[in-house]
């Protein structure tokens, strides 16, 4: 899977996560899920098992203690896919 | 002051469709396939019927993702539709700490509940997802609401049973009245299905041969009564001091002049199930004396009366308080003929209906009670016990709850001069 690819999934999966007045354009690769993007914290747990559904990976506790970006969450699906 | 009402009934889901069917005795019982599979003794109940795309127009698609608790999606339809219905806009501003909520629970998600007990089972609990304390937690109908509207005031769910709904409407009116609060919403809600009712059908207290008959089963105060139907949904009221309503110019459709709230400690006959009557005609008597009126006031109850033989210790029970009997006794009607026993949510929606009467000035009518218990007729004429819509001039309604724990409430609703 690129990276393309991937990044196009994961946008979908964010958007369903973001608040009312964020728009998915707001949506960036350096951007900061909780602090920019606004999401509540509570959701990361969602957001993360939408990843784990649609990559069909599973994420460990470390995995989402390191997981702030778009692009940390590139970064963790790549190295589970390989 | 009541301002505001809300209801999704079993028979009529929002105050428009809900008032059609009050007025015509609609009943909203329904044979449950599901009920049959399960081996339940009683296959039919009382439930709201919701179109899923009606659901968006109270929740966002984000908080509908994984939703599973019937109990908060009928107290936010009925307790947004009061809030809209008392001509208040959605607050997207800041918080109101003039205004709360208490939005009474009986259990609260049971359906969550029951799909996370499987992943947890299953070893799989990080697969609960995010929502699943806000759903399942007591509270959690009063936490939606106070997010969606806003609210600073008290934002919390109240807890007796068959009587909560009353009950949180007592204790709304109580605060307000203290000058705690403007203006509360105030109303309850029960889930509803296979897993809310299982218990009531394992005590053997629900009707099992009207199975082929659902819309016949629900009797109240008949010779037939036996055993009450279990239903679901959620009413919501909007309470608010005088000068609040008389600010905004608000339509006033009733007012509440006198409550009370006891238990009768299960002493006396009373007991975790059956209510110590003494103690019933004690509320209602406390409620007199709050509102300053004689029992010769009330122009009509709406009981409690569930279609069991308790009914008619109910009915001895309100002849004592008010000292008034034979045609002497005012009108008396029971909702449970239409929806069931709509459990925690039962006080609000009779409430609702309550006030649609007073405001409305008419009776709705005592469904499948053809044959009026012969043990009633000793005690009260057939006349009080109106079997059509009648319209009469109504001043004063008494309203009265009891649950399980042999908790009472009772409240004295006036119209609105």
């Amino acid at each position: 899977m690129t990276e393309k690819e991937i990044y196009d999934k994961l946008e979908t999966i964010i958007n369903t996560y973001l608040p009312e007045d964020v728009s998915k354009n707001a949506i960036q690769a350096d951007s900061d899920l909780t602090k920019e993007l606004n999401i509540n914290s509570s959701h990361l747990v969602d957001i993360v098992l939408d990843v784990e559904d649609t990559f069909n990976i599973a994420l460990t506790n470390e995995d989402m203690e390191k997981l702030h970006t778009v692009k940390d969450a590139i970064f963790i699906i790549q190295s589970k896919l390989i | 002051m009541v301002t505001g009402l809300g209801v999704v009934a079993p028979n009529g889901v929002g105050l428009p469709a809900f008032s059609n069917a009050l007025k015509k005795g609609i009943s909203g019982i329904r044979f449950f396939p599901q009920l049959k599979t399960l081996h339940f003794s009683c296959q039919i109940g009382g439930m709201p019927q919701i179109a899923e795309a009606l659901k968006k127009n109270y929740f966002t698609e984000l908080q509908l993702k994984n939703f599973n608790s019937s109990g908060i999606l009928y107290g936010v339809m009925a307790g947004l539709d009061a809030w809209k219905h008392a001509g208040l806009g959605i607050n997207k501003g800041d918080v109101d700490f003039d205004s709360g909520t208490v939005f009474g629970v009986g259990t609260l998600g049971v359906d969550k509940f029951r799909e996370s007990i499987h992943f947890i089972d299953a070893g799989k609990t990080r697969r609960l997802g995010s929502t699943t304390v806000q759903q399942t937690m007591s509270s959690g109908v009063s936490a939606y609401l106070g997010g969606i509207l806003g609210l600073g005031n008290i934002v919390t769910s109240n807890s007796s049973a068959c009587s909560t709904g009353t009950e949180a409407i007592i204790m709304a009116y109580e605060r307000i009245k203290s000058g705690k609060a403007k203006r509360i919403l105030a109303g309850s809600t029960s889930d509803g299905g296979p897993y809310v009712w299982a218990g009531f059908d394992a005590l053997r207290i629900l009707p099992y041969k009207y199975n082929e008959n659902p819309t016949c089963a629900s009797q109240p105060m008949s010779v037939n009564a036996c055993g009450f139907v279990p239903g679901c949904g959620a009413g919501a009221l909007v309470l608010e001091t005088l000068e609040s309503a008389q600010k905004r110019d608000a339509t006033i459709y009733a007012e509440i002049i006198g409550t009370a709230v006891n238990s009768g400690g299960q002493r006396n006959g009373g007991s975790m199930t059956a209510p110590n009557a003494i103690a019933v005609q004690q509320c209602i008597r406390e409620a007199l004396l709050d509102a300053e009126i004689q029992g010769t006031a009330i122009d009509a109850i709406n009981g409690h009366l569930t279609a069991t033989s308790k009914d008619v210790e109910e009915i001895a029970s309100w002849s004592k308080a008010l000292k008034r009997k034979g045609r002497g006794f005012p009108f008396i009607n029971s909702l449970k003929g239409m929806v069931g026993h709509c459990l925690s949510a039962s006080g609000s929606i009779e409430a609702v209906a309550t006030v649609l009467q007073l405001h409305k000035q008419f009776l709705f009518p005592n469904i499948n009670c053809e044959k009026i218990h012969p043990e009633i007729l000793k005690i009260i004429d057939s006349e009080c016990i109106p079997k059509q819509q009648k319209n009469v001039p109504l001043n004063i309604i008494a309203k009265a709850s009891f649950g399980f724990g042999d908790v009472n409430a009772c409240i004295i609703f006036k119209k609105k001069n």
